[in-house]
């Protein structure tokens, strides 16, 4: 759908001041695609999007959508004339205008004849299943309807583009879930391009056709969710998508073409390596670059195993329903985080046997990108 | 439980109701009392008829709202802009601000002197227009209709500023955003979205300026025509007062004066009344 083929962002940048919140932005996003900005307060993802919309000036760079430039850092369409849609965290819904006054407003400045917005606003409406609110004012209702009402607002101007703010994040853990699936089925339904900015990881796996992790203004790493889980890029990319155990190692020696032994303190760790990960020991076999492995803790098996048997001390356990996260020690030095569905019952103080699989083993040099 | 933070309620609120029974209330049904009777002590409403049977005395009312009525409007034309602008906050905006709650600090006397001689016959003022040619002969800016409007809109602008500023930062950035990403112009935004959300604190900032200006009297004694063409309306009541020793009459001017005052408020809130009253700002839902 969408009438262009493709949004380019080139070379973005972004300064407040001296401070840098964008750097060398650049994306391709197709027509109809989900695409989600991922990252911590303060990546600079939130300004990026603001930038897209018109919202705040760039200060160097280009947007185009298909050949059309509509930022140039010195020319841009205002915001106004983009006919992107967008919804805000806080919603931004207006105080004074009901439902169907808030869902009518962009339709009312596009002077719209009045049959087609009372037709327009309650079919959409209906899409979001707010039909039976439609005369009460924003204070009424509640914040997951709410955003339903932005949402509505956002799609009925059939925009170009669609750019969501954070904009589960101010609702409780059921309803996001909830509004993350209809999310979901609206864009399937529609098909309008989506950027979606999130702090949430789980929401941007769930989303998105496309990941774009961003830290300090830069992109860290842009791939599908698949990608972006199984193998990050970086340290930082990994340690954001649940690699929660990062030790810094020591090469021993290369067992064979992908298979390296690597020491953490006192612990001897065999790790097989996929092709990708392969040239940060490689390259920091003669130097001293510092290098890191990465497990996630669901990866980390208890009991018995072929290789990478630790004996370990359970520290803290916490219960979290279907599955336990345990914090260990190994040699009273190094801090192993495992989570389990295994209903075993350690407690703190404890020794315990786990074990690594080794191609569950990432490893990084610092200064990856 | 229940009993105990109803007592620590009332001590809570004792001193607002002390306050208010003896420096309000006691002294508003005193002036009322007064106003109704005569010197005698017996009910009249003479003090009232006589007030407006006697053009002299009548005509303040006119002369006070004519002074009172478009401070109001200018200073809030004046700061309804410069609020606008700086509502997301501007470089040096405590700079500017410092400036303008000045006046405000400093007082009516202090700037009356002031203007005396910097906009007199022999001040600054003149004397730059006339080197610059802008006029021959020097303007008449004090003991005037002017003097006392310009006295009262130095005043009146500033507190007005403050007033607005304050209640249009209450209105969330974001809903400007959303109006504009929707398709709104600055001044479709402005009219569609922000004024609307701002009119409460407009009225209520006319209402409250308006007040201050219909009491007016330094400013009209020391820069006006206290005898004369700014003969306001609490001269009046000061001179029936301090100078005929008849607190009835006064009494009566300085009810006619709030009467006034009202019906003011009243015209202002029933205009209010058509527009959206709730808060500017949702709350959770």
């Amino acid at each position: 759908m969408g009438d262009f083929k493709e949004i380019y962002i080139q070379e973005l940048n972004k300064t407040f001041g001296k401070k840098k919140a964008v750097c060398d932005f650049n994306l391709t996003i197709k027509s109809g695609e989900f695409v989600t900005l991922l990252g911590p307060s303060g990546s600079g993802k939130s300004t990026v999007l603001n930038c897209i919309a018109g919202l705040i000036p760039i200060t160097s760079g280009k947007i185009y959508i298909d050949d059309e430039c509509i930022d140039d850092g010195i020319n841009s369409v205002p915001a106004e004339k983009r006919n992107f849609g967008m919804v805000f965290q806080n919603y931004a819904l207006f105080p004074h205008l009901n439902v169907f006054d808030n869902v009518a407003f962009g339709l009312k400045i596009r002077k719209v004849n009045k049959e087609l917005i009372t037709k327009k606003v309650k079919d959409v409406l209906d899409l979001v299943h707010l039909s039976e609110h439609i005369y009460e004012f924003p204070g009424q209702i509640s914040g997951g309807e709410q955003q339903r009402v932005a949402l509505a607002r956002c799609i009925v101007i059939e925009p170009r583009l669609m750019l969501l703010d954070e904009p589960l994040s101010n609702l409780d853990a059921k309803l996001r879930i909830e509004m993350r699936y209809e999310l979901k089925a609206l864009h399937k339904r529609l098909g309008i391009t989506t950027i979606y900015v999130t702090h949430d990881q789980q929401e941007a796996l769930a989303l998105s056709d496309r990941i774009v992790v961003m830290a300090e203004g830069k992109i860290q790493q842009v791939g599908t969710p698949e990608e972006i889980y199984s193998t990050p890029e970086s340290l930082f990319v990994a340690s954001f998508m649940g690699f929660r155990n990062i030790w810094p190692v020591q090469i021993n020696s290369f067992r064979s073409d992908n298979e390296v032994s690597l020491r953490i303190g006192q612990l001897e760790i065999l790790a097989k390596l996929q092709d990708k990960y392969k040239k940060s020991p490689l390259r920091a076999k003669g130097g001293n670059i510092p290098i890191f492995a990465a497990v996630r803790p669901e990866d980390i098996q208890i009991g018995d195993g072929p290789v990478n048997q630790i004996d370990v001390r359970v520290e803290v356990v916490e219960y979290l329903g279907q599955v336990k996260q345990i914090w260990a020690t190994a040699y009273e030095e190094t801090f192993i985080e495992l989570s389990t569905i295994n209903p075993l019952n350690a407690k703190p103080g404890e020794v315990i046997r786990i074990w690594i699989p080794p191609e569950k083993i990432l490893v990084f040099s610092e200064e990856e990108s | 439980m229940k009993n105990r933070s109803f007592i620590s309620g009332i001590i809570y609120l004792l001193p607002a109701i002390l306050y208010l029974l003896f420096l309000f209330v006691y002294p508003f049904f005193y002036g009322l009392y007064l106003s109704l009777t005569n010197e005698t002590g017996n009910f009249t409403l003479e003090n009232f008829k006589r007030f407006f049977n006697d053009p002299w005395e009548a005509n303040t009312i006119w002369i006070t709202l004519k002074l009172a009525i478009p401070t109001t409007l200018i200073s809030i034309l004046f700061a309804i802009p410069l609020a606008y602008y700086m509502r997301h906050g501007i470089k040096g905006e405590k700079i500017i601000t410092l400036f303008l709650i000045l006046p405000i600090t400093l007082g009516s006397v202090f700037i009356a002197e002031g203007m005396l001689t910097y906009m007199g016959p022999r001040g600054w003022l003149n004397r730059l227009l006339m080197t610059i040619g802008l006029v021959k002969e020097p303007v008449r800016f004090t003991h005037n209709y002017l003097g006392v409007l310009l006295a009262l809109v130095i005043n009146g602008f500033p507190f007005s500023f403050l007033m607005l500023l304050g209640s249009i930062s209450g209105i969330d950035p974001n809903l400007e955003k959303a109006a504009q990403t929707l398709g709104a112009s600055k001044w479709q935004t402005f009219h569609q979205v922000i004024l609307p959300l701002w009119m409460q604190g407009i009225t209520m900032c006319l209402a409250l300026n308006f007040v201050m200006a219909f009491t007016v009297f330094p400013s009209a004694v020391l820069l006006g025509q206290p005898s004369g063409p700014t003969r306001v309306i609490s001269i009046s009541a000061y001179q029936w007062a301090f100078e005929k020793f008849n607190f009835n009459m006064s009494s009566a001017v300085a009810i006619i004066m709030g009467i006034i005052e009202l019906i003011f408020i009243m015209i202002v809130m029933i205009l209010r009344q058509r527009g959206y009253r709730g808060a500017s700002r949702i709350g959770k839902g």
